[in-house]
Parts: structure tokens; C-alpha cells; sequence
């Protein structure tokens, strides 16, 4: 249980990083973005590739990053000057993104299991300096029994979405990231305060998708390999983040939001994991999970507000009534 | 500081549904001026703001601002020169964003927008100052959504964030027609406060014809696309709505038909 509910929190955090990408054009620009579930294992398999052919791990992640800005410029140059509907945009990159996945990885999946990546450097690293014992001490006397096989990918992971977190609160408040959020706003208004909206969306899409590729690139050196069919139905895994997030943690400020959007990230893993967990649900349930889950974030708060308006009306009504009557 | 010479456009040109929307426009602001234009529905008027803002280009005929031909200008590099304020209340500021991370994309308009933040304290301290003028104590509320706003407050701020970066030129199009009448004249006195101040190149388009009456230096008078009426310096301060209609019928022949530019 310890085990499966540690290795949920892991990929959360993984997952955190694409959910914030998802946010970024959902949230931030209005635009529903489909490109999420190419641009994800596009950065999967530029990652994969480096690393087969013996680039430096970082490197590989930073490819990712930059081949997700790629492809989601291209979605942002199809809808602003080619005038082609967002939805449409992100179907049509969205295709064409999985036969040039597998131009890129030239076959449907890379192993990455004796490669040397990112997390078993960390984990070298982390054993050598005694980090992985002193914590397994520290649960065993807890009387966890199986403990995880590093803390290393937890940590770091949880340093580097945080990290990206920061520097998109940060960029969010800039004077570009200012215009960027008010084109999902007001698109008339920021155009007039001299705002090349094209650009910005170009821009904005760009950012989105790299950090989702950059999610997939860390997700593939993570589990050790890569597959064409990894990313399939991520952007609805990175909605539901958002959704539940959102409806957890609230949006009363940037910095707020982005956080939830983490959290939401994580909270679906776990869920997930439970779910799967339990013995009349398996694998091929988790899209119905995934569809309650959004279904169930978007309903409760609403339900929960209603019924708080409901019966705050029927207080000051008995109130009322009681001072009409006094007043009789 | 404006200039329009021989502006023409056709709409759904060819069909039964043709219309030129205007005809051979004529007109030039000299700075500081500050223009009322009137007219009844279909007048052009609207037409002529989107021509001016870049949201329409024009068949045939020339803009230019401050000297520079901007006819062919997209909307978004003229709207460096030029501070508009729409009819809609909504329309003018982004409702999810704070007070002052709207004024903060106000003030980026006459710059190239940069990585770095749109509020520090330098500028805080001007906001501050600018929404002061207003007198709705909005300064105090910088880190207020917009969207919790009232009408009338959203399209003050809207004309703060059009003006307080200096324009070449301020369009007003109708700006207080959507609003209720003590708004709308809070509005008008505000509108006329900070033209007055920042001696502004204004063009207002408005409905209401004592209001174009009261402010400006000059009014122009649309009817099918063309000015039939300009009238500037002491002969608008002896005008009335009277004369104004009069006036009309002497030009067109006909009365003026419609209500709500009469009563408005």
C-alpha cells in the first residue's frame, strides 16, 4: 500500500509539470489544446533518441523541452494565420505529431532500461551520499515494511516542478505574461493596448506544449522507455488535474492556481491508483475514473454553493419573519 | 495630429445588401481638439472609428496620425498611438486580472512588452496616483478583479487605461451609452476632466446630443456615410439641440429619424 501510494505521488509530480502546460493554454489563453497528447510523447522520444545515442541526460531533457515549443508553435501557427479553428488545430497537430513521433523514434518503442538517464544518475547520487538509508531507517522504525527503492526521483522531481512553478508565477506577472493571460480575457482589449496577439498565442502554445514535452521526456527516463502510445489521453489527464486542483485548492491568486494545478495532479494519481487497487476495478477503468473524477470536480462545488446560498436565503427569511411578526 | 482624406468603403459590395458605409470622408484634428461626432443609426460613425483604430481597413483613401500614413497599419501597431474606450463596459479591461495588472497593460502599450514584471513599485506609486483622479477610491482596491466591479467603475477605469500613457489620439465610441444616466454623467465630467488635463486629440462618437454639445471644441454631424455638418470654436457654444435639428432638415430635406439620438 505504502509502496503503490509513494510511486502515485512520484509520477504526480511528473505528471504536475504536463498538467501546468495543460493549464497554460486551457486556462491562461482559452484555447483547448489537443496537441498535449502528441507533444507529450514527442518529447518522450526526443529524449529517448538523445539518450540511446549517448547525449548527456540534462540534455536530452532540455530536447524535449525545445521539440513540445516546436510543435506547439505549430498548432498556434495554424489557428492564428492559417485561421484554423483550436480544436481543430490541436486534432490536425495532434496526428500529424504521431507519425513524426515515429520518424523519430524509428521504431514504436525504445527501451531505455540499461541506458544511464536522469533518475538512476540521481539515484547513484543519492545513495552515495547516504540519503536513501537515512530515510529507509526513518520509515522502518515507522514500521513501513517495503520500502521504495530510491527517494531520489521524489525529491528532485518535487525541486524542479516547484521550481518551474516559480519561474511561471513569475513569468505570468511579466508584461508579456500579463498580455498573454488577458487574450483568454479580452482579446479585443489587449489588441488594443498594442498587443500582437498572434504572436503571444504563438508563444503561449510554444511554452505550453514544451512543458508537456518536457513532462514526457522526464516521464519516458523515469519509467525507462518510450512508446508511441504513451500519450494518449494525456490532455484529458492534465484537464481533470487542473479541474480537481482548481476545485480543491482554489484560484484567488496566480500563484494559488498553478499550485493547484500540481496538487490536482497529484490527488489524480492517487486516485487512480486506488481505484485500480480495489478488486472490482482494473486497468482499462481508468478513463471512466478519469471522466466521474472531472464530472465530480466540477459538480460538487457547485452543488456545495448552492445548497450554502440555499439555506443562508432560508435563515435571513426566518429572520425576517420573526421581526415581521414582532413588529405585528 | 489626424488626418483622413478622401476615405471611402463599401460593404457586401455588388449584392443587394450594398452599403457605403462612407463616402469621400474629409477631416482633420489639429492637436488638442477635441471632436463630438453625431448621427443616427448607419450614420458611418462607427464605421469611421474602426477605420481610424485598424479594425476596418478602407477601398481607397489615406489616415494618417501625427504625420505618419498608418493606412495600411495593423491594429495592434497603430494601437500604440491610439487610446480607445468601446461602448461595452466589459469591453475595455479583462475581468479576471486586478486593477492593477490592467493599468500594468495599459502602460506597456507605447513599449515593447519585456520579461520583466508589469508592477514594481515605481509604477504602483503612479497607479495609485492616476486612479485617484478618478475619485472612486479604486486606489485603495489595486489587487481588486476587475470583474467586481460595477459597470460605471469599469468604464472609468477603461478611460484611465486609455489615456494615462498619452496617446496621439483618444477614441471614445459611445462609451457611456450603456451606462445608467448617473453613471453616464459621472463618466462625461470625468471624460471632459482628463481630455482637459492631458489636452488629448479626442474623436467621441455619441448618441446623445447635449452631450456632444457640452463637450469638445467641435462637432461633426454624420448622415449615410458622409459629414453633412461640422461646426467648431463660438458657433458650437451658441448651438442647441434645436438648431441641430433644424439644421438637419435645412441639409437633408428630411427630419432626423431617430428618437434616441433626439432624447438620449
Amino acid at each position: 500500500m505504502f509502496i503503490s501510494m509513494f510511486n502515485a505521488v512520484e509520477s504526480g509530480v511528473i505528471f504536475a509539470i504536463m498538467a501546468l502546460g495543460v493549464y497554460l493554454s486551457f486556462r491562461i489563453l482559452d484555447f483547448p489544446d489537443l496537441t498535449v497528447d502528441g507533444s507529450f510523447v514527442t518529447g518522450a522520444a526526443v529524449s529517448a533518441l538523445m539518450i540511446v545515442n549517448g547525449m548527456p541526460t540534462g540534455v536530452a531533457i532540455l530536447g524535449a523541452l525545445l521539440a513540445g515549443f516546436l510543435a506547439g508553435s505549430m498548432t498556434g501557427l495554424l489557428n492564428t494565420k492559417g485561421k484554423v479553428n483550436p480544436l481543430l488545430s490541436g486534432i490536425l497537430m495532434m496526428t500529424a505529431l504521431y507519425s513524426i513521433n515515429l520518424r523519430i523514434m524509428g521504431q514504436s518503442n525504445i527501451p531505455l532500461l540499461n541506458q544511464e538517464t536522469f533518475f538512476t544518475q540521481l539515484r547513484t547520487i543519492f545513495d552515495s551520499l547516504g540519503i536513501n538509508q537515512f530515510f529507509d531507517q526513518g520509515l522502518a522504525a515507522l514500521g513501513v515494511e517495503n520500502l521504495p527503492a530510491t527517494y531520489s526521483a521524489l525529491i528532485i522531481m518535487l525541486v524542479v516542478t516547484f521550481l518551474i512553478k516559480f519561474v511561471t508565477d513569475y513569468f505570468l506577472k511579466t508584461e508579456i505574461g500579463l498580455a498573454l493571460r488577458a487574450i483568454g480575457d479580452n482579446e479585443q482589449m489587449i489588441r488594443s493596448f498594442s498587443a500582437n496577439t498572434d504572436h503571444l498565442k504563438v508563444l503561449g502554445l510554444g511554452v505550453s506544449n514544451g512543458l508537456v514535452a518536457l513532462a514526457g521526456g522526464l516521464y519516458a527516463q523515469f519509467t525507462g522507455f518510450s512508446d508511441l502510445n504513451m500519450g494518449i489521453g494525456m490532455i484529458v489527464i492534465g484537464l481533470a488535474s487542473v479541474i480537481i486542483g482548481e476545485s480543491v485548492v482554489g484560484t484567488k491568486t496566480i500563484g494559488r492556481t498553478t499550485l493547484a494545478v500540481i496538487v490536482g495532479a497529484v490527488i489524480y494519481r492517487i486516485v487512480i491508483t486506488l481505484a485500480i487497487r480495489s478488486d472490482f476495478l482494473d486497468n482499462g477503468d481508468t478513463k471512466l475514473i478519469t471522466a466521474l473524477l472531472v464530472v465530480l470536480a466540477l459538480v460538487v462545488p457547485k452543488v456545495v454553493e448552492t445548497t450554502k446560498e440555499s439555506n443562508r436565503k432560508r435563515k435571513k427569511r426566518q429572520i425576517l419573519n420573526q421581526q415581521v411578526r414582532r413588529g405585528a | 495630429m489626424l488626418k483622413i482624406e478622401d476615405l471611402s468603403i463599401t460593404f457586401n459590395e455588388g449584392t443587394p445588401d450594398e452599403k457605403k458605409a462612407l463616402q469621400h470622408i474629409q477631416l482633420e484634428l489639429k492637436p488638442g481638439d477635441f471632436v463630438t461626432v453625431i448621427g443616427s443609426n448607419g450614420a458611418g460613425k462607427s464605421t469611421l472609428m474602426n477605420m481610424i483604430s485598424g479594425a476596418l481597413f478602407p477601398d481607397v483613401g489615406i489616415v494618417e496620425i501625427n504625420g505618419q500614413n498608418v493606412t495600411t497599419l495593423k491594429e495592434h501597431k497603430r494601437a500604440k498611438k491610439i487610446g480607445r474606450v468601446f461602448q461595452d463596459p466589459m469591453a475595455g479591461t479583462s475581468p479576471k486580472m486586478t486593477i492593477e495588472e490592467n493599468l500594468a497593460i495599459a502602460y506597456a502599450r507605447n513599449k515593447t512588452r519585456m520579461l520583466k514584471p508589469g508592477a514594481n513599485k515605481k509604477r504602483r506609486v503612479l497607479f495609485k496616483e492616476e486612479l485617484n483622479r478618478l475619485h472612486l477610491g479604486l486606489e485603495n482596491r489595486l489587487s481588486a478583479k476587475v470583474g467586481l466591479l460595477s459597470g460605471g467603475e469599469r468604464q472609468a477605469l477603461s478611460l484611465l487605461m486609455a489615456t494615462f500613457t498619452q496617446p496621439d489620439i483618444l477614441l471614445l465610441d459611445e462609451h457611456t451609452a450603456a451606462l445608467d444616466p448617473s453613471r453616464a454623467e459621472l463618466i462625461t465630467s470625468l471624460t471632459g476632466e482628463i481630455v482637459k488635463e492631458t489636452n488629448l486629440t479626442t474623436l467621441m462618437v455619441t448618441h446623445n446630443m447635449q452631450q456632444a454639445l457640452d463637450l469638445g471644441n467641435r462637432l461633426i454631424m454624420m448622415d449615410k456615410g458622409q459629414i453633412i455638418l461640422d461646426i467648431d470654436g463660438a458657433k458650437k457654444q451658441a448651438l442647441t439641440i434645436e438648431k441641430l435639428l433644424q439644421e438637419f432638415k435645412r441639409i437633408r430635406g428630411t427630419d432626423m429619424d431617430n428618437d434616441r439620438a433626439i432624447l438620449g
